[in-house]
Formats: structure tokens, C-alpha cells, sequence
């Protein structure tokens, strides 16, 4: 409390506009401020926290035992799987498709920028469903596939498609405003000077916009991690083979083996709260370049 | 020199692979694809099944499970998950496997004994300890103010069975007036609060959860709830009358001939059948077809008056039409 009172006085009182908010009567701000942070506990914390109560709820050896069952393991390996397929490729494509939309002019652009939210406008089911209608056995390439021996649908490429699919947006949507704001002053001027296209990306488009990168690369990976919809639908549920964490916590649960379910939604409330550390980290180290161009 | 080296080699490669072929048959997997309450059964029988066939075939067999609602599994199948077996909530599930991709041939039903149903249940009523809405019989499931959890007809087996047996009930309490008997599920659905997908999630809403103050269950599954919670927090009670649940299991031909394991697969189900298979069932709560394992386990099964769907809905494939196809009777009864 006290730091706040020094820290507004010390504020020059031109910046009026800024204190305006000072002037509303202090019980405003107390309403305001509690209600806020009743809402973040009754709907954030007291969630998070009753996660990590329940799981630890038989002691830290029955936690830990959790981890080394098989299925369990499975499924962490194949969510790690899925995110280390996932995630690069979508930063392939996120950083083509934004360097597309946001540097050059071409026909079908509002088209092209409005289909890669289309994962975000569908409902992840759907997403799921999309692919069991292509490959699943009596979808349109199902008797083929069958034919050849060919897994999508019920296996791991059907997983880590229904990954790609949800979390593709994320990268993109990150970059598209950071380099339509960067505009393509900087890359003409390199290319002015006698670089080639693919130096100039390396150099001067890349260093630009590897904070809003980062911070799409987190979020996808987040999602990738956490997916449960439209893995659910095309995952088929084989124990140990083809359950994703966010899929084996459901089972667990469904066992009435409440701590291990709890125990390994941990994980992913881990994931949750690393993946806001980063993103704080990041917007603070955006903010201090920022200030210092 | 080089060729009879070579053909040495080779000799002795066959020699030793047709050596080890007979000393040990290659490992071999199989998916059960099953419904949601049979995780407890599945994971007992498929240790004591390879246990047999280890014995008696000398082939390590290892399984693979998956388990929902058995509508949705059925599904699955037909979309292309590979099962070499299913074991399903009902037959018109496993009919639909014939129906869509020919997964299994039109008959299925007639290649094991009992309809192909090694173990039977029933639908019961889980309560809270005590009873304390005094929930009896079918009539007491109407009354308002009772809420009731059941999952979605839909999706789940166990709810198709749960609706089945409140109709009949019905039926039969009302001199087979189907008018009447529509009335009675209709009312029974009015205290319905949420519909799970299938009834393991029921079981968890009620017990976990707590909400609702019945649920109408497998006998087996309201056991089981009654194992995992503790019996100090529920109680089952067996009304006079309810429906012969019959949930079946089949080789998936066309699976099992890919994969080249339909003799394991066929054992697999037939072992069901066995005095061990029989006595796992009812270890877990389902009724067992053998009258002696039946009778080692009389004591947690109460005898009622059980009708069939043949009885009185005329086999599955007319009572999925009537009542569970889009636009059946459950649509028009059931508006959330």
C-alpha cells in the first residue's frame, strides 16, 4: 500500500488524463478491486487449488505412484509426441501464412486470413469429427487406407491431425498484427541493400517479431498439451495406447481412481501455470525492447 | 564355397525360427472394444485368459482395452477402430456392425450359446443411505421432487436398458396400454436433471457428484459404486420387476481376419462361457449363465420378475426404431 501512495506521488500531476481514475470516491475502486479478485478466486484459484488438494489428498507417495503407471506414462509420452509434431510445424506455418498476409498484397488475402481462424470459430468435436469422416473407415479415403494398411483415425496421425488442426491459428494470429503494425519499411531497405529475400527474413524480419513467436509458440503448445475435444473423437480411447493426458485424467476419473486423475490433471495445471510465467517473461522482455528503440 | 555357406546359413536361420516357432507362437495382441462398466470384469478375465491360454496354447496374449458408452463404441468400430472383439451393452449395437460395413455377419448373434450374452444383468436403483426419499418401486421414480440420473438413451447402453425397464414396468402395471406406459417415461425423464453420455459418468455424477437421489443402474455397476464409495453411503434396492439386460460380446470378423486372430479371439470369448469365465462374472457382479456359478453368488443377486426385449418390445431392431432412432419415441418425450 504504502509503495502505491509514493509511487502516485512522485507522478507528475500533468499526466492528467492517467489520474483521472484517482479522482473517483475510493469505495469505487475498493468495489471494483473486490469484485475482481473474488471473481479471479472463486473461478481461478479455488479451481487451481482444489486440483493440487485433491491430488495430494493420499499423501506425496500416492501422487507420485501415479506417474509410474503405465498408462499414464503412455499417455505423457504421447502428448509429448503429439505437441513435438504439432507445435513446430504450425510455427512453419504460422510464420509463412503471417509473412504472406501481413507484407504482400495478393487476391484472396481477407479470404485466407479469415480461414485460418476457422479452427477457432469450429468447435473442437467438429474438428474431430472432420477427420473421422476423411479416414475413418467408412469415410472417403477410409477403404483405401484400409486397403494399405494405412492408421489415421484411432492411431497417433490421427491425434497429432486433430492437433494441428485446433492449434494452427495460434502462431499466426500472434504475428499477423505484430508484422502488419512493423509494416515493410525495414525489409525494403534490406532488400534495397542488396540482401536476398530469404537473409532478409533471417535478419531483419525475424529478430523483429521473436517475442510475439515465442509467445504463439507457447500458446500453441499449451493447447496442443490440453486438447481434449477433438482428440476425443478421433483417440478411439485404447489404454495406454492411444489416451492423451487430457484423455487419461477422464479416465481415471471415470475408475474412481480420484487422485490419479487429480494427480495428472495436475500435470496440465502445471503446463497452465508455466505457460503463464513464460508469457509474463515475454511480454516483459517486449516491453523493455520496446522502450529501448 | 559362397552358395553352400550361404545356403548353411539360411538352413539354420529356418531350423532355428520353425524351432522357435514351435517352442514359443508368436505374442499376440488383442482390442476389446466394451462398454463403460465392465473396465473391474475386462481386467480380471483378460489376466485369467492369458493365464489359460498361456497354459494350454503356450502364446502370450496381452489386451488391449476401450471402454465408453456402447453406442458410441459401436461407433468407433464402424468408423475403423480395429477391435478384434467387442463386448457391447446390447445387441442392436453389434448389429450395427453388421448393418454398416458387414464388420460382422448378419448372425453373430447365433454363434455362442445364450444369444451370444455369456452373463446377464438388470437395472436397479442406487439410493443414498437410509433411503431417505423411501424409493421402492418403479411408481416411486415418477414422484416429484425425486430426482433421478440415468445417462443419455442415445449414447449409452445402460440407459437403453434403464428406459426399457421403467416402460415395461410400466406396460405391464398398466395392461400393456403403451399410451399409459409413455406417460409413466415421460413423467420419469421429467426428473431427469443432467443425461451423461454413458453410465459410468452417471455413477460418478450420483456418487461423486452427489446429485440426483436415484440412479438407475446396472445391478453390476451400482455394486461396484457400492464397492469403490463404501457401503455406508448407498444402498441398492431391487424393484419387483425390471428388464433382463443381455449385453452380448462378438468376434469383429472382418478385424480378426485382417489382424489373424480369430482362433485367439474365439477362445477369448468362448472362455467367457467356462467355470473360471462364469465365476469372474459374477465376482463382478454380473449374473452368470452357469446355474452353479449363479448359485455361489445367489446371495448378491435378489430373484425379480425379469422380461426380455423380445417379450415385449419385439427384439432390438424394432425397439431401436421405435424409440431410440432420431424422431423416436425418447425425442419426443425427452425435450431438455
Amino acid at each position: 500500500m504504502a509503495s502505491t501512495v509514493t509511487f502516485r506521488l512522485a507522478k507528475p500531476r500533468a499526466t492528467a488524463p492517467a489520474d483521472a481514475a484517482d479522482l473517483e470516491p475510493a469505495w469505487i475502486r475498493r468495489v471494483l478491486v473486490s469484485v475482481t479478485l473474488g471473481f479471479l478466486v472463486l473461478f481461478l484459484f479455488l479451481p487451481l487449488a482444489a486440483v493440487f488438494v485433491e491430488a495430494l489428498r493420499k499423501g506425496v507417495s500416492v501422487y507420485l505412484a501415479t506417474f509410474l503407471q503405465s498408462d499414464t506414462l503412455a499417455a505423457i509420452r504421447l502428448t509429448l509426441l503429439t505437441a513435438a509434431i504439432a507445435v513446430p510445424l504450425n510455427v512453419v506455418f504460422g510464420v509463412a501464412a503471417a509473412w504472406a498476409i501481413a507484407k504482400f498484397e495478393f487476391p484472396g488475402k481477407s479470404v485466407l486470413t479469415t480461414l485460418i481462424d476457422l479452427p477457432f470459430a469450429v468447435s473442437p468435436v467438429v474438428s474431430g469429427l472432420i477427420y473421422v469422416l476423411l479416414f475413418g473407415a467408412q469415410g472417403w479415403f477410409g477403404p483405401w487406407l484400409s486397403e494399405h494398411h494405412v492408421k489415421i483415425i484411432f492411431a497417433v496421425p490421427g491425434i497429432v491431425l486433430a492437433t494441428i488442426f485446433v492449434t494452427f491459428p495460434f502462431v499466426a494470429r500472434e504475428l499477423i498484427p505484430l508484422m502488419q503494425a512493423q509494416g515493410s519499411d525495414e525489409e525494403q531497405a534490406a532488400i534495397m541493400l542488396g540482401a536476398s529475400g530469404w537473409q532478409t527474413f533471417r535478419r531483419v524480419t525475424l529478430p523483429n517479431v521473436k517475442w510475439g513467436l515465442l509467445y504463439g509458440v507457447i500458446l500453441c503448445n499449451a493447447r496442443a498439451m490440453g486438447e481434449f475435444g477433438a482428440v476425443s473423437v478421433v483417440s478411439g480411447h485404447v489404454r495406454g495406447m492411444t489416451n492423451t493426458v487430457p484423455l487419461q485424467v477422464e479416465i481415471l476419473y471415470n475408475e474412481y481412481n480420484f487422485v490419479g486423475a487429480f494427480a495428472t490433471a495436475s500435470l496440465l495445471a502445471l503446463l497452465a501455470l508455466a505457460t503463464l510465467g513464460i508469457k509474463s517473461f515475454i511480454e516483459w522482455r517486449t516491453q523493455r525492447d520496446t522502450a529501448a528503440a | 564355397m559362397k552358395t553352400s555357406l550361404r545356403f548353411c546359413l539360411l538352413a539354420a536361420l529356418v531350423a532355428v525360427s520353425t524351432w522357435t516357432a514351435h517352442a514359443a507362437p508368436q505374442p499376440v495382441t488383442l482390442l476389446n472394444v466394451s462398454y463403460d462398466p465392465t473396465r473391474e470384469l475386462y481386467q480380471d478375465y483378460n489376466a485369467a485368459f492369458a493365464k489359460h491360454w498361456k497354459a494350454t496354447q503356450g502364446q502370450d496374449v496381452t489386451f488391449n482395452q476401450s471402454h465408453g458408452g456402447s453406442g458410441k463404441q459401436a461407433r468407433a468400430v464402424i468408423d475403423g477402430l480395429e477391435a478384434d472383439v467387442v463386448t457391447l451393452g446390447l445387441a442392436y449395437d453389434i448389429d450395427a456392425l453388421a448393418e454398416h460395413g458387414g464388420l460382422v455377419p448378419k448372425d453373430w448373434q447365433k454363434r455362442l450359446p445364450d444369444n451370444s450374452t455369456p452373463y446377464t444383468s438388470t437395472i436397479v436403483f442406487l439410493v443414498r443411505k437410509g433411503n431417505p426419499k423411501k424409493i421402492k418401486d418403479w411408481p416411486d421414480v415418477v414422484r416429484p421432487g425425486v430426482q433421478v440420473i440415468v445417462p443419455n438413451p442415445k449414447t449409452s447402453g445402460g440407459a437403453r436398458w434403464a428406459y426399457l425397464a421403467a416402460w415395461g414396468y410400466a406396460l405391464q402395471a398398466n395392461g400393456n396400454d403403451a399410451g399409459k406406459a409413455q406417460a409413466f417415461v415421460t413423467a420419469m425423464y421429467k426428473n431427469v436433471p443432467v443425461l451423461d453420455s454413458g453410465a459410468r459418468g452417471s455413477t460418478t455424477t450420483f456418487a461423486q457428484r452427489n446429485i440426483g437421489d436415484v440412479l438407475l443402474a446396472w445391478e453390476n455397476e451400482a455394486h461396484l459404486a457400492q464397492k469403490e464409495f463404501g457401503a455406508d453411503k448407498f444402498e441398492i434396492v431391487t424393484p419387483p420387476v425390471s428388464v433382463l439386460a443381455e449385453p452380448p460380446v462378438s468376434v469383429v470378423d472382418k478385424v480378426a481376419d485382417k489382424h489373424g486372430t480369430r482362433a485367439v479371439a474365439q477362445a477369448y470369448l468362448e472362455y467367457l462361457y467356462s467355470p473360471e469365465g462364469q465365476d469372474i462374472a459374477g465376482r463382478n457382479f454380473y449374473r452368470p449363465r452357469n446355474p452353479k456359478a449363479a448359485e455361489k453368488y445367489a446371495a448378491q443377486f435378489p430373484a425379480l420378475k425379469l422380461f426380455t426385449v423380445d417379450e415385449l418390445f419385439g427384439g432390438w431392431a424394432k425397439c431401436q426404431k421405435t424409440h431410440f432412432d432420431d424422431g423416436g419415441v425418447f425425442d419426443q418425450i425427452y425435450k431438455p
